[in-house]
């Protein structure tokens, strides 16, 4: 059989069209896939978090209490003022200003109170997390009860998770942490040189049936619980109270809400 | 040949340098790794017995270590195992290390004998030695 240019030029366009067409197809039905995967988390059977009533923050004693369980426990070292350098503090629990901590809730007329008032921070534990996607090594995973978790076995310190982090909420060992740490606790691991570390939620803990460590020193102030159960203790308090979360814009999905508002009304 | 001098001596260096590890180990006697068990709990156990057999302890402690770390790390699978009475947790630090509590003569003897550094202990210790 002979095969004529004019004829062989229409097959093989022929197969090149529809060459293009399945790639096509399949591009599609991936990109489809993803857009389901990325919001199948807040349908998880467990999304643990927390809900904190700033309001019940009444002395310093009360923000360092948080601070020092959460520090204290997991041979969290104090690099700041020791080291004098920002840069080198690691923090897995800390303060800030309304301001900071909610850049979106622009209004000129804040209460005066609420500018005044730190914010406790931590890892926002999100549903949609940055770090997870942009870690190369996937040392950062978000477990299936929704905590965010790190394995520092696994972590190069290349440190794009605190880039994608709009938070703060990860921290980097610059220099050996271990002189820095003021009491060790000798059930938990120190971390090295290199790695990133950040709040866990007290997995730890969790494993034991005890609740994460600053909600245990917090005297009530921040709850932790199932927020896909809508008879936890954290539904309860959101389904009253009005809350919000850092950055909402973004779409990270924190699963740490802040109540507002609290109890004192202008008389 | 061209230059058949400055390349004859060019090989001796090379093999000289290649050679080295074994001439510079050549009639010296290194003592045969011989770690303790000589430990307060270890004494205390009636029967003296791992969570796996000393051969496969001896040979894939390390794969051992390496499947509790995904587990317990990734999974959140923490089982413990009771063991002659004992019950032993999937740690390093809270598991391993609370009966062999010395490193320097159990982990370390065969560590050095074979060269090996493992980074373990840049983040875990043991209990009672704190941060050395």
């Amino acid at each position: 059989m002979s095969i004529d240019r004019r004829k062989f030029l229409k097959i093989a366009g022929l197969t090149g069209i529809g060459l293009g067409l399945s790639a096509a197809d399949l591009l599609v039905k991936n990109a489809a896939d993803a857009s389901v995967a990325s919001h199948a988390g807040s349908r998880a059977a467990t999304r643990l978090g927390l809900v904190i009533d700033v309001n019940k923050f009444r002395s310093d004693a009360d923000y360092q209490g948080i601070i020092d369980a959460c520090h204290s426990i997991h041979n969290v070292p104090t690099l700041i003022p020791e080291k004098n350098n920002p840069k080198n503090e690691v923090k897995w629990i800390w303060n800030d200003t309304y301001n900071h901590t909610f850049p979106d809730q622009v209004n000129d007329y804040h209460p005066e109170g609420l500018l005044k008032k730190p914010f406790p921070l931590l890892c926002n534990h999100c549903d949609n997390p940055p770090c997870v996607r942009v870690c190369p090594t996937k040392a950062t995973f978000k477990r299936s009860d929704g905590i965010v978790a790190q394995d520092p076995h696994r972590c190069i310190g290349c440190r794009f998770c605190m880039a994608g982090c709009p938070y703060g909420s990860r921290s980097f060992n610059w220099v050996d942490p271990r002189p820095y740490i003021k009491k060790l606790d000798t059930n938990y691991p120190t971390r090295t040189m290199g790695v990133v570390e950040k709040c866990t939620l007290c997995v730890e803990r969790l494993a034991r049936g005890l609740e994460p460590a600053c909600v245990e020193a917090s005297n009530g102030a921040i709850v932790f619980g199932n927020l896909s159960d809508p008879e936890s203790d954290v539904r309860k308090i959101l389904n009253v109270k009005f809350t919000i979360r850092r950055k909402p814009s973004l779409g990270t999905l924190p699963s740490v809400f802040y109540v507002m508002g609290g109890d004192n009304h202008v008389g | 040949m061209y230059n058949g001098g400055k390349i004859i001596a060019g090989l001796i260096i090379f093999l000289g340098l290649v050679a080295y590890p074994f001439y510079s180990n050549m009639g010296r006697s290194i003592e045969k790794a011989n770690p303790s068990l000589d430990t307060p709990i270890i004494n205390q156990l009636e029967k003296k017995e791992c969570v796996r057999p000393k051969e496969i302890m001896r040979t894939e402690h390390m794969k051992v270590l390496d499947e509790w770390r995904d587990a317990v790390v990734r999974e959140g699978m923490r089982g413990t195992m009771l063991l002659g009475g004992r019950i032993y947790e999937k740690s390093l630090q809270n598991g391993c290390m609370v009966c062999h509590s010395n490193k320097a003569q159990f982990c370390g003897e065969c560590h050095g004998y074979a060269g090996v550094k493992p980074y373990c202990w840049d983040c875990h210790f043991v209990k009672e030695e704190g941060l050395l």
